[in-house]
């Protein structure tokens, strides 16, 4: 048997019980990696449960830079017995199985063509500790030790990284690393060196290690958002709660001690959007976050702020759904829901981030969009994105930028005469003017309905009132073109006549998947959209190929029906490729699908009845 | 309904209030409603209500859900915004504008079908949160724009004008919102607009969740005999508890009344409400009492109207969730934005 070996680009999979305190030293075990100058990508698996069903974490190393999820395991660290067997039987041959030998197991549970390292971290905890949730909490932070040996990961790193951790609880941070060395002196005594290593580089730069939630919480801070409205649904409730936390931080006047943010956890999400609907028609920034579920319920009020035209904030942070399904997967799948949210003709902006840096951007100019055109905004993230740490570019900001607060008229300019109709199209660009409640005496004030009235907000039934306002509604999502984030175009290093779209958390898997490709001599341009309605720069890009692989996570190739419906194309040559079984879809998943689909496309020649 | 639109032209001779308005700058559009429909008349004691208590129309803001009473803000107050939301929903649109700005009046308009039953979650959640405003039900026991179907207030018993009865029990509002800790509870009659002005100026004074139930007889389809929301029903089984002097906070206190006679109330803005009791024990400061009476009244047949409760310091949203004074849509960059300092700190903890 051939044992794997590899420096700085393998995988580690953690096999956990729920809410056995695995999670801050699976963290300490990514993170001193990335300290070390190795890009890291991890990845927590996890039941929708708190104490007691299987959790895993999958950490990519990868000193190429490489951060989707690669797919097999090169070292697994089975700490769950329940889940022994499936975990030995996905470890590649010749890769190595980490697992805790105090009871002796018998030889049929173990494989062949893989290296088992047996420690006793039981047999050692229970010597040193007698405290039941000390056992196992240290025996976290010893496989850690242990694993630190084995791959050569740097003791003072990690003990700099518990510092850092425990700052202000210096009681803890002693334990800690006496527990760390207890499993570094086992290791260093009793085990031989295994063929993966971790050696230290400069691949990581100025990137930070974020996690999508709390980076788009952070940005409706900076964005403005002063009201947040929200109710607890997995993958979106710690981006609420981030933001609490960061408002805590931030938001707090130094004088008066008053709060300058209102956070209110609502009775469902239909009163979340509502409370959303009623700041923003009254001139606050105001946003929810939510999953697929929350959007369903929410569809009455999205289709009321299209037609009343007021500025709403939405995060989605896609899972599977509905009811108990898949709460805990990640998932691409709410794309055609939050486009065309609600009943009548509605069309809603999305915005599609990458991963936390744009998480971040993207949370802070929804609230500039959505003030700007008057209409609910999207921020489409996803559990791959939101409740993982994703190494990526620093937040941003520009401190002379400015809140693009949109078309409101003031007290002055109405006193001034200014001619004010609510649903007049002024400008030509279907972005009427708006007012706050409260503003001037006698000028300004208006009626807020549905889609019943006429360009000045009295009630009408009149069809044409009617037409004339959806005529400026399209007018309006014309205009939103030019606004939104631009797509990026990667061309290809060779000439190609195939390219690729795609959007959000498949980005790093996308762009490891050109490289594969790459090396078999497929070359792919590709497009990542960043934003619906799509610029008309996704049309010529369809259009100069022959054509266009489009990548996305979920059955029906929802991305790939908008392009057709926005551009009217040819449906033929938009090839969807579709990953939707819950987990990340990965690079060796979109190359091996694209090359299958340009094998088979390729017209071999026929010689005497064979195919050659 | 009436067809004649309303001369825009005030009569020059029209009283104005301290802010410098006739009454009739607190006017709406003219009515689409039924003649007789009580619903005009709680707009006109809304009006009313507002012109007395010297509020300017522009702050206030009057947010509604669907039916024939959430159509009624378009006919009061004109010069305010307004907004017709959701079936059943305008409790979380108006929590959330008031938390935009915690400087208007916010008056929430509703009905019985748009509040007892698919807005019911909401306007338990709004109560409880101890939002300031005036929750308006205007509670006639039946589906009016899509004729005639029994709402979830109308009593056990009660026939519908095509005869049918009405087999589940109703939900009684003024009891809920007692039991969810609403700081202002009271109940009027549209048929009397003497009892229900004072009524709703003591409700716009009061700073926390004022809600007031509204019977309000739907003379299309629920004003006939063996009905207990018809003006008849209910001028026979009123139990009015009180007669209520609104006195605001300007006034001098010039009408005197015996010992025993009279409950002042003293409100933080320096208006008092005079309560003149009508049945001798009643205390409308005790929640638990307010509770018991309501139901006792109920088992006889009886309608309570009257002021049930009311809590002089009573608390906020905007007091629990510690806001500052300015309304949040006031903020801006400054106060809002931590600036790229504070974010490259974050950048270096995130390393």
């Amino acid at each position: 048997m051939k044992s794997i070996e590899a420096i700085n680009d393998f995988v580690v999979k953690f096999a956990n019980v729920n809410g056995s305190g695995s999670a801050s030293a699976n963290e300490l075990f990514a993170k001193s990696i990335l300290r070390m100058g190795v890009p890291v990508s991890p990845r927590n698996i996890f039941p929708s449960n708190i104490q007691g069903l299987p959790t895993w974490y999958e950490v990519r190393v990868s000193e190429a830079g490489w951060l989707g999820r690669r797919g097999g395991v090169d070292l697994m660290v089975a700490m769950n017995p329940q889940t022994w067997d499936e975990d030995v039987a996905e470890i590649e041959a010749g890769g190595y199985l980490f697992y805790d030998n105090t009871k002796s197991l018998p030889k049929s549970k173990f494989r062949d063509d893989v290296t088992a390292i047996g420690v006793p971290l039981t047999q050692i905890c229970n010597a040193t500790y007698t405290d039941a949730r000390q056992r196992q909490l240290f025996k976290n932070i010893m496989y850690l030790g242990a694993l630190s040996v084995l791959l050569g990961l740097e003791r003072d790193t990690i003990v700099k990284l518990i510092g850092e951790q425990y700052k202000g609880k210096e009681a803890l941070l002693q334990p800690n690393v006496h527990a760390l060395d207890l499993g570094r002196e086992y290791a260093e005594q009793n085990l031989q060196p295994i063929g993966l290593r971790v050696e230290r580089r400069d691949a990581v730069g100025d990137r930070i290690f974020a996690e999508g939630n709390a980076a788009a919480a952070l940005g409706m801070v900076y964005g403005g958002a002063t009201v947040c409205a929200w109710y607890p649904i997995t993958p979106s409730s710690s981006l609420a709660e981030a933001f609490q936390k960061y408002c805590a931080k931030f938001r707090v006047d130094p004088e008066t001690g008053k709060h300058h943010y209102a956070v209110v956890q609502a009775e469902d999400e239909i009163a979340s959007i509502g409370i959303v609907v009623g700041a923003g028609w009254n001139g606050a920034r105001a946003f929810t976050a939510t999953a697929g579920p929350g959007i369903s319920l929410m569809n009455e009020f999205i289709g009321l702020a299209y037609f009343a035209e007021i500025p709403v904030t939405i995060v989605d942070v896609q899972r599977g759904g509905p009811s108990t399904g898949m709460p805990t997967r990640t998932q691409q799948s709410d794309v055609l829901l939050c486009a065309h949210a609600s009943h009548g003709d509605t069309q809603h902006v999305l915005l599609f981030p990458e991963d936390p840096h744009e998480c971040f951007e993207f949370a802070a100019s929804a609230l500039d969009f959505a003030d700007r055109l008057q209409t609910p905004v999207f921020v489409m993230s996803d559990l791959d994105i939101g409740m993982n740490h994703r190494l990526c570019k620093p937040f941003q900001w520009d401190d002379s930028r400015r809140y693009d607060r949109g078309k409101v008229l003031s007290a002055e300019q109405l006193q001034a005469g200014v001619p004010f109709g609510r649903y007049r199209d002024v400008d030509n660009d279907g972005i009427p003017y708006r007012t706050y409640p409260g503003t001037h005496p006698t000028r300004g004030s208006f009626f807020t309905r549905g889609t019943s009235k006429n360009t000045d907000a009295k009630y009408s039934e009149k069809g044409e009132d009617y037409v004339e306002n959806m005529q400026r509604l399209k007018r309006k999502f014309e205009t939103a073109k030019s606004l939104l984030p631009q797509p990026v175009v990667q061309a290809a290093k060779a000439k190609a006549v195939h390219g690729a779209i795609y959007f959000g958390s498949t980005s790093p898997a996308m762009a490891e998947a050109v490289s594969i490709l790459d090396g078999d001599g497929l070359h792919l341009d590709t497009l990542r959209v960043r934003a619906y309605p799509f610029a008309d720069s996704v049309k010529e890009f369809v259009a100069v190929h022959e054509s266009v692989f489009v990548v996305e996570q979920n059955r029906d190739a929802q991305l790939r029906t908008l392009l057709i419906e926005q551009f009217d194309l040819d449906p033929a040559r938009l090839i969807p490729i579709l990953h939707y079984d819950g987990t990340p879809i990965t690079a060796r998943f979109i190359a091996g699908t694209i090359s299958k689909h340009l094998d088979a496309a390729k017209v071999l020649p026929i010689r005497d009845g064979k195919v050659a | 309904m009436t067809y004649l639109a309303k001369p825009k032209l005030h009569h020059p001779s029209l009283t104005k209030n301290r802010v410098g308005y006739t009454r009739r700058d607190y006017e709406g559009a003219v009515s689409t409603l039924c003649a007789g429909c009580g619903h005009d008349s709680i707009s006109a004691a809304i009006i009313q209500a507002c012109w007395e208590l010297d509020i300017e129309p522009h702050r206030v803001a009057k947010l509604s859900g669907i039916g024939c009473s959430s159509k009624t803000p378009t006919y009061f107050l004109s010069a305010s915004h307004g907004f017709n939301t959701v079936h059943g929903r305008m409790p979380s649109v108006l929590t959330g504008a008031n938390l935009a700005n915690r400087d208007l009046l916010y008056l929430g308009v509703s009905g019985d079908g748009d509040s007892a039953s698919i807005g019911i979650g909401q306007f338990v959640h709004a109560i409880r949160r101890g939002v300031d405003m005036v929750y308006i039900v205007e509670n006639n026991g039946v589906y009016g724009l899509t004729k005639g179907q029994f709402s979830a207030t109308a009593d056990q018993g009660s026939k519908s004008k095509k005869g049918a009865v009405n087999t589940d029990a109703p939900v009684d509002m003024v009891g809920l919102a007692l039991q969810l800790g609403a700081s202002f509870v009271a109940r009027g009659f549209s048929g009397d607009k003497a009892q229900l002005v004072p009524l709703l100026k003591a409700a716009m004074t009061h700073k926390g969740a004022a809600f007031v139930d509204v019977i309000s007889p739907c003379v299309a389809f629920n004003n006939h005999p063996g009905s207990t929301k018809s003006y008849d029903y209910v001028r026979q089984h009123n139990h009015a508890l009180n007669r209520l002097d609104f006195v605001p906070a300007c006034a001098e206190i010039t009408v005197d009344y015996a010992p025993g006679e009279v409950t002042e109330v003293h409100q933080h803005d320096g208006s008092v409400l005079r309560l003149r009791k009508l049945p001798s024990s009643y205390e409308a400061g005790d929640r638990v009492a307010a509770m018991n009476y309501l139901h006792r009244c109920e088992a006889r047949g009886e309608v309570v109207t009257g002021l049930l409760y009311v809590d002089p310091d009573a608390s906020d949203l905007h007091a629990h969730l510690d806001t500052a004074a300015v309304p949040l849509n006031t903020l801006r960059e400054r106060e809002l934005c931590p600036g790229s300092a504070a974010l490259e700190k974050i950048n270096a903890r995130l390393r």
